[in-house]
C-alpha cells in the first residue's frame, strides 16, 4: 500500500508545474469566475472598435435617453453620447493603466525588495525607511498633486500610479529574499562563483514568483481603482473615455440619469473584483498552508 | 466530589482511570482513520503509568480521547468507555465534562510556550482555572502555594509567559495541572521541548509531586528511559493499538513483542545517551490504510504467515500482556476482558 | 524585566519615545517630498507656492524672498522646512484665508466622518468576522465572504452615488448631501441629529470597504487563534467555552485588528476625499476637489503635508496601542 501511494505521488509530481497549478486553480469556482471576467474584459478592450455600437465621443441631440432605448442599450449621457460604447472603450484605459502601472510597481518593488533582502544591513535599513515613507504618504493625495502639476496624459497616469504602488511588493519580496538567502541552493550558487546580481535575479527570483504573481494581480485591481478615482476627480486623461470620468459626469445628473452612474460603476467594480478573485485563487493554488484549511 | 479530593493512599487496588476498548476516529479526506483503536488501559490510585510509542502511534490522541478534547474538530470518540473513579466520561455531556477537565484530570502538554496564552499573565491563567472549578479557598493564596510547590517564586504569577524560561513555563503548566488537586494527571511528552538539563529537573518534579500528592500519573512519551525512571507500569502503543503492557521491570527484562524488543534494543545499545532514538527500521504505517492482520507485520523481523491475515490475540505473558502471534501457543489465554487476569499486577506497586 | 510591574511600565514608556524618534525622519521625508514636487513642477516654482488664482504681485515677491527661490538648492530646502515648521503654508487666494487655518478646519470635519466610520466599521466587522469564524461554512460565513468581496471591489464613490440614487432620489429618506440643513435654524440636539442624518449615507459609503477588511481579518484571526494550542490548553483546564472565547481568543485575535486601523488609515483618508466629493461634505476631500478646479496649489500641498502627518500620528498611536495590548512588544 505504501508503495502504491508513493507511485501515485510520483505520478502527481510528473506533469508540468503549470498543469498542476491549473488543476488546483480550476477547483476554485470563484477563481474561475474571476478569470472569466478578466478574459472577457481583455476581449472587450482589444475588440472595442468592433464591439462598440457608436463612437464614444459622438454627441447627439438624444440626451438622457434611458436604457433599452433603440440603438442605445444602456442609454445616453448629458451630451447624448452612448453609455455602452463609453464603457467598452473605457475598458482600454482601465486595463492599460492597471497592467502597466502594476508592471512599473513590480519592477521597482522587486528591485528594491531584492536588494534590501539580499544585502541586508545598512542598505536594507535605508531602503526600508524610504519604503515606509512611501507607505505613509497618502497615495491618492500625492497622485492628485502630481497629476495636477504635471498634467494627466495616459503615460503620466501609469507612471504616477506605478511609482506610488511599489512599497507593498518591495516588502513582500524583501521578506522572501531574507528567508531564501539562507537556503542551501543560494550558498551553492555562491560557491559556484555566481555574482550577486545573477544569484538575486536568476537564482532566487524564479523561486518567489508565486507570491509576486498574487500581489501583481491585487495591484492591478488597486491600480484600476486608483485610476478610476483620479478620473472621478476629473484628472483622468481627457483624450480617452474612462469609467472614472463617466462617473464624474454622472455626479451632476444623478437625479436625471441614474444609468450614467450605475453602469460605468458596475464596470469598475466587476473589473476590480475579477483581478481580486484571480489573485486570491492563485494564492490558494500556490500556498500550501492555505490549501490544508 | 469532596471525597475524591483527599490524598489517596499510595497503593490501592482501586483504579483511578480505566479505559476500556476506546476507539477514536478522525474524519479525513481519504476516509476515516482510527488513531486510537480498541485501547484499554488503567491507572491505579497513586500509580505512575507510562504510555510509550513512536510519534503517530496514537499515544497523544489517547490522552486527548480521555479528556474528549481534540486539536481538530474532525476527531471524536466512537466506542469504548473512559472510567474516571468509576464514572464513565464518555457518557457525560460537554458541560459536565468541562467540570472534570482541569479539576479531576490535570494535563501537562509538550510545549509550554505554545500551550500558555501569550497575552495573559500566568497567574491569571491559573486563577481562571481555580475560579472555573469554584475553588473553595483563597485563589491568590492557592496560586502562591502552587508556584512554590513547583519550585517557583510566588511573584512569577505576575509574569507573562514570554518572560519565563522554557523550564519555568513547564513548571507553570505543572502547577496548573495540579491546581485543583486532581486524582489524575496526564502528561504528554512533558520534557520533549526542553533542554536536556531542564528535562531532568522537570521529571524529578513530576515524580516528587506524584508521590507526595498520591495522584495517578499517565506519562506519555517516546522515551523508554523516562518510563524506566518514573513509572511502575507501562503500555506500548503501535499504530493506534496497545501491543504490550506490563510492570516496567518485567518489560525491560523480558520484552515479549518484537516491536518492544526492537525499541529496547535501541535503548540498551545506547544506554547513557540522552536522546534515545527508536531503532526499529521503517516507520508507523498510514492509518488511513492500515496493514492487514497485525499492523506491525511489514516491519516485523519475526513475521509469520498468519500475521498478514488475522489480527493477533491478546495473550497474558508473565505479569503483563502482549498482542502477538508468537505467544499464542504458549499460554492460550486469548481475548480476555481487559483488566481481567492482570488485576494483581497492575494495582500500582508505586510505594515499593 | 527585573523590577516586575514597574519594569514593564518603564519599558512601554521607552518604547513610545523610541517610536516617536523613529517618526521624525518620516516627517522630514514628507516635507522634502513636498518641496521636490514644488521645484520639479513645470514653470515658475512660485506658481506652486501661490497658486494660479490672481494674487497681488507684492505677495508673490514676498513668497519668492521667504522661500529663497533665487538661492542655492540646499538653502531652499532648509528654508522650506523652516517655513513649514513655523506653520507657514502660504495663503489661499481662492478662499482668502491662510492655508494652515483652512486645512485644519476642514481636516476636523473629515476626521469626524472618518472616526465615526472607523468605529462603526470596526464594531460591525469584528462582530461579523467573529460570527463567521464561529461557524465556518455556514450561511452567515458565506454571506460575510460575499460582503467582503464586494467591499474590496466596489469603489467608495460609486457606492456613494448608488446610495444617493436609492435613499435620496428613490426613497427620499435621507438627504443627498451637505453637512446640515442650512435653511433650518437648528441648535443643540436638533442640530446634532440633523448632522447625523446627513452623515449616515457618507458614513456607510466610506465604511463598507473598511468593514470588509475588518471582517475578513477578524475571521482569519479568530479561526487561527481558536485552533491554537493555548486555546486547547485553556479548555483542558476546564475554562468555560464562553470564557475561552471572550477572554482568550478575542484578546489574542484583537492584536492584528488593531494594526489594520493604522495600516488602512491613509486609504480611508483617500476614500473619504472621494466620498466627501460625492456628498458635498465640507471636509478636506471636498477642499481638494475645489482646489484642483481653482489650481490652488498651496492648499493641495498643505493638504498633502497635513494628511501625511495625520497618518504618521495615527500609525504611531496604533503601534503604541499594540504594544499596550501585547506584552511581548517591549524593549
Amino acid at each position: 500500500m505504501a508503495r502504491q501511494s508513493l507511485a501515485a505521488r510520483a505520478a502527481q509530481s510528473h506533469p508540468h508545474l503549470l498543469q498542476v497549478f491549473w488543476y488546483r486553480y480550476r477547483r476554485n469556482r470563484l477563481g474561475v469566475f474571476g478569470l472569466a471576467i478578466v478574459v472577457l474584459l481583455l476581449l472587450m478592450g482589444v475588440l472595442a472598435p468592433w464591439l462598440a455600437p457608436h463612437d464614444p465621443y459622438a454627441t447627439s441631440r438624444d440626451r438622457f435617453l434611458p436604457p433599452l432605448s433603440p440603438g442605445h442599450l444602456l442609454g445616453t449621457d448629458h451630451l447624448g453620447r452612448d453609455v455602452l460604447s463609453g464603457i467598452i472603450w473605457g475598458s482600454r484605459v482601465s486595463l492599460l493603466v492597471g497592467f502597466l502601472a502594476a508592471a512599473t510597481a513590480m519592477v521597482i518593488g522587486i528591485a528594491v525588495g531584492a536588494i534590501s533582502g539580499y544585502y541586508g544591513g545598512a542598505v536594507d535599513a535605508v531602503l526600508m525607511r524610504i519604503t515606509e515613507l512611501f507607505q505613509v504618504i497618502p497615495r491618492f493625495v500625492l497622485a492628485l498633486l502630481v497629476v495636477a502639476f504635471f498634467g494627466s496624459g495616459l503615460g503620466k497616469l501609469i507612471l504616477v500610479i506605478g511609482v506610488l504602488s511599489w512599497p507593498q511588493i518591495a516588502r513582500l519580496v524583501r521578506g522572501q529574499y531574507l528567508s531564501h538567502k539562507a537556503l542551501p541552493y543560494v550558498d551553492g550558487a555562491r560557491v559556484l562563483g555566481m555574482g550577486s546580481g545573477r544569484i538575486m535575479f536568476s537564482e532566487i527570483l524564479p523561486n518567489v514568483t508565486a507570491p509576486i504573481i498574487v500581489t501583481a494581480s491585487l495591484d492591478i485591481a488597486q491600480a484600476i481603482l486608483l485610476e478610476a478615482s483620479l478620473g472621478f476627480f476629473g484628472l483622468g486623461d481627457p483624450n480617452v473615455p474612462s469609467w472614472g470620468g463617466m462617473l464624474n459626469n454622472a455626479q451632476d445628473y444623478l437625479r436625471l440619469a441614474w444609468w450614467m452612474s450605475v453602469f460605468p460603476g458596475a464596470a469598475i467594480a466587476l473589473a476590480v473584483l475579477g483581478f481580486n478573485l484571480v489573485g486570491d485563487a492563485v494564492n490558494e493554488a500556490t500556498n500550501p498552508r492555505l490549501r490544508e484549511g | 466530589m469532596e471525597l475524591d479530593r483527599g490524598p489517596a493512599p499510595a497503593a490501592s487496588t482501586e483504579p483511578v482511570l480505566e479505559v476500556v476498548d476506546l476507539v477514536t476516529e478522525i474524519r479525513s479526506v481519504r476516509g476515516p482513520i482510527r488513531p486510537v483503536n480498541r485501547v484499554s488501559l488503567r491507572v491505579g490510585r497513586g500509580q505512575a503509568v507510562g504510555l510509550v510509542g513512536e510519534s503517530g502511534s496514537g499515544k497523544s490522541m489517547t490522552a486527548f480521547s480521555i479528556m474528549r478534547l481534540f486539536p481538530t474538530p474532525a476527531a471524536r470518540v466512537v466506542e469504548g468507555r473512559v472510567l474516571l473513579q468509576g464514572r464513565d466520561l464518555t457518557e457525560l455531556p460537554e458541560s459536565e465534562l468541562r467540570r472534570v477537565r482541569g479539576n479531576h484530570v490535570g494535563m501537562v502538554f509538550q510545549d509550554p510556550s505554545a500551550y500558555l496564552n501569550p497575552v495573559i499573565t500566568v497567574g491569571a491563567q491559573i486563577a481562571e482555572q481555580l475560579l472555573a472549578h469554584n475553588w473553595p479557598g483563597d485563589v491568590e493564596q492557592r496560586i502562591a502555594e502552587l508556584l512554590t510547590q513547583v519550585g517557583l517564586r510566588p511573584e512569577v504569577a505576575k509574569r507573562y509567559p514570554h518572560e519565563l524560561s522554557g523550564g519555568m513555563r513547564q513548571r507553570v503548566s505543572i502547577a496548573s495541572a495540579i491546581a485543583c488537586d486532581p486524582p489524575l494527571v496526564l502528561a504528554d511528552e512533558p520534557t520533549t521541548a526542553l533542554d536536556v538539563t531542564v528535562q531532568a529537573q522537570i521529571l524529578e518534579l513530576l515524580a516528587q509531586l506524584q508521590r507526595k500528592q498520591g495522584m495517578g500519573l499517565l506519562l506519555i512519551t517516546h522515551d523508554f528511559g523516562i518510563v524506566a525512571e518514573l513509572c511502575d507500569y507501562v503500555y506500548i502503543m503501535y499504530a493506534g493499538e496497545v501491543i504490550e503492557e506490563g510492570p516496567v521491570d518485567d518489560v525491560f527484562e523480558q520484552p515479549r513483542h518484537p516491536y518492544t524488543q526492537g525499541l529496547l534494543q535501541g535503548v540498551l545499545s545506547v544506554t547513557r545517551r540522552d536522546r534515545v532514538r527508536v531503532t526499529v527500521p521503517g516507520s508507523v504505517p498510514d492509518l488511513a490504510n492500515p496493514p492487514s492482520g497485525c499492523r506491525f507485520h511489514p516491519r516485523c523481523p519475526r513475521a509469520m504467515p498468519q500475521c498478514r491475515t488475522a489480527p493477533p490475540p491478546r495473550v497474558t505473558a508473565g505479569n503483563g500482556r502482549t498482542a502477538c502471534w508468537l505467544y499464542e501457543s504458549d499460554q492460550g489465554i486469548g481475548q480476555q476482558r481487559p483488566g481481567g487476569s492482570h488485576d494483581r499486577t497492575n494495582d500500582g506497586s508505586a510505594a515499593s | 524585566m527585573s523590577a516586575g510591574n514597574a519594569g514593564g511600565g518603564t519599558a512601554l514608556w521607552q518604547y513610545v519615545v523610541m517610536r516617536l524618534l523613529q517618526a521624525l525622519p518620516l516627517l522630514l521625508g514628507i516635507v522634502v517630498i513636498n518641496y521636490l514636487l514644488i521645484s520639479l513642477a513645470p514653470g515658475d516654482p512660485v506658481t506652486a507656492l501661490v497658486g494660479d488664482y490672481p494674487a497681488p504681485p507684492e505677495y508673490i515677491e514676498q513668497v519668492r524672498a521667504d522661500f529663497g527661490l533665487d538661492r542655492p538648492l540646499w538653502e531652499q530646502i532648509a528654508l522650506y522646512v523652516l517655513n513649514v515648521f513655523r506653520g507657514n503654508l502660504g495663503f489661499s487666494f481662492a478662499n482668502r484665508v491662510p492655508v494652515l487655518e483652512l486645512v485644519l478646519e476642514r481636516l476636523g470635519r473629515t476626521l469626524l466622518l472618518m472616526l465615526i466610520t472607523i468605529a462603526t466599521a470596526t464594531i460591525v466587522g469584528i462582530t461579523l468576522g467573529t460570527l463567521a469564524a464561529r461557524r465556518p461554512r455556514s450561511l452567515l460565513d458565506t454571506a460575510s465572504t460575499g460582503i467582503a468581496l464586494a467591499g474590496y471591489s466596489i469603489p467608495e464613490f460609486w457606492l456613494g452615488q448608488l446610495l444617493i440614487l436609492i435613499f435620496a432620489v428613490g426613497l427620499r429618506w435621507l438627504p443627498a448631501g451637505g453637512y446640515r440643513d442650512v435653511r433650518l435654524e437648528l441648535s443643540g440636539l436638533d442640530l446634532w441629529l440633523n448632522m447625523l442624518k446627513h452623515m449616515l449615507l457618507p458614513m456607510f459609503a466610506l465604511s463598507f470597504r473598511y468593514m470588509a477588511i475588518t471582517t475578513r481579518l477578524t475571521r482569519a484571526s479568530v479561526l487561527e487563534i481558536m485552533n491554537s494550542e493555548f486555546i486547547l490548553a485553556a479548555r483542558a483546564r476546564g475554562v468555560s467555552e464562553r470564557r475561552v472565547f471572550w477572554s482568550h481568543a478575542l484578546r489574542a485575535a484583537a492584536l492584528p485588528i488593531v494594526t489594520i486601523v493604522g495600516y488602512n488609515f491613509s486609504f480611508i483618508m483617500a476614500g473619504s476625499a472621494l466620498v466627501e466629493t460625492v456628498f458635498g461634505w465640507p471636509g478636506v476631500g471636498r477642499l481638494m476637489y475645489d482646489s484642483i478646479f481653482y489650481r490652488d496649489y498651496p492648499v493641495l500641498l498643505g493638504i498633502l503635508l497635513l494628511v501625511s502627518i495625520t497618518v504618521v500620528i495615527v500609525n504611531l498611536l496604533t503601534d503604541i496601542a499594540y504594544a499596550f495590548l501585547d506584552p511581548r512588544v517591549r524593549y
